[in-house]
């Protein structure tokens, strides 16, 4: 049976790679290999991961210099010579090994008023919304985001820019924004406009490129910059 | 900046960026043409003296430049420097007002 060698990050942002043996299976992934790891060979190692099917998007590490979600990762895609190297995600602080602390992230996604703000009540019938209008379809195209942070590490402008709202809580309020039962548009819009807002973005496309649920970020953030623009023009920003 | 601030500049970033497009390309080709009807200097000049037409061209060229660049290096000390506020502001503004200045200087000696 072949073997990986797997260099994986221990410690805090001080921290160094740690070299591991781990025998080469089929269909295995990136997540089944750390697992071996903590289950066989060092059980002090900390990562995290729930569902291990692509939806809770907690697993995501850097592989091979790549923020990727590690449980659909399968090792034969990403492997360089039966070699991985697996580092927690850029941009956000270390906890230990392959944790992240994840606040920031987040707070991001509060600070872009990624919350929804009901304008019924459960006294008022449901909102009827056309599958085919605009605002619907922009909402489908985006709203499958599982909160990886993916985009987030793969982002030079948060690297640049470290207060950038990134693309994850941009994408959420692009959400938002085309929700017609919303009532915070206007707080919103002005809450993504400021000097680390969307207009920060230089369309790179990193998030795009390496957004393991195939959304654009980057066209999120592209309709914010119209729906801001508009909305300056029209005197409500 | 307040949020309508943002917006404008990226607006107005992009609307300049939109009219350099054009003016790079007809200044190109125009150096271009020049060059290949082995025109002299004295010939050239001869051409923009009193010309209203290339005055008004390269004055929007310059007005596009003293724009656009200025919003550009903003960025740029915002992201590369983490230089932001007030002060990178004013540099900026000044650095506008500097090109505006020489691109009107150098139309003045090409065109009048």
């Amino acid at each position: 049976m072949s073997t990986l060698s797997v260099a994986v990050w221990r410690g805090g942002s001080d921290g160094r790679f740690q070299d591991y043996s781990v025998p080469r299976r089929d269909a295995q992934t990136v997540l089944d290999v750390v697992t071996y790891i903590q289950r066989r060979l060092d059980p002090t190692l900390a990562y995290r991961f729930a569902c291990r099917v692509g939806m809770c998007g907690s697993c995501a590490m850097t592989v091979n210099g790549k923020p990727r979600w590690t449980c659909r990762t399968h090792v034969a895609d990403v492997a360089s010579r039966d070699h991985l190297e697996i580092a927690p995600l850029a941009h956000l602080p270390i906890v230990r090994d392959l944790v992240t602390d994840m606040r920031a992230f987040f707070d991001k996604w509060a600070r872009a008023k990624g919350q929804f703000t009901p304008t019924a009540t459960r006294r008022d019938g449901f909102e009827r919304v056309e599958p085919e209008s605009r605002p619907r379809q922009a909402v489908d195209a985006a709203i499958e985001c599982i909160g990886c942070g993916v985009c987030y590490a793969a982002c030079d402008v948060v690297e640049w820019k470290p207060d950038y709202l990134g693309p994850a809580a941009l994408n959420r309020a692009w959400t938002l924004v085309n929700d017609v039962r919303d009532g915070a548009r206007a707080e919103r819009l002005a809450a993504v406009a400021g000097d680390a807002g969307c207009h920060s973005c230089h369309t790179l496309g990193a998030c795009t490129e390496r957004c393991p649920k195939h959304l654009s970020p980057t066209a999120s953030i592209a309709g914010l910059k119209r729906a801001t623009t508009i909305a300056m023009l029209r005197g409500q920003l | 900046m307040t949020a309508r601030g943002e917006t404008r500049l990226w607006l107005l970033q992009r609307a300049s960026a939109a009219v350099l497009a054009i003016c790079v390309a007809v200044h190109l080709i125009t150096i271009i043409v020049a060059m290949r009807q082995g025109l002299t200097a004295a010939a050239i000049l001869s051409r923009t003296h009193g010309s209203i037409g290339w005055a008004g061209f390269y004055g929007i060229f310059v007005l596009a430049v003293a724009v656009h660049a200025p919003i550009g290096l903003r960025a740029i000390a915002h992201e590369w420097l983490a230089w932001r506020g007030r002060a990178s502001d004013a540099v900026v503004v000044l650095f506008g007002i500097a090109l505006l200045a020489l691109g009107g200087y150098a139309i003045a000696a090409v065109v009048r």
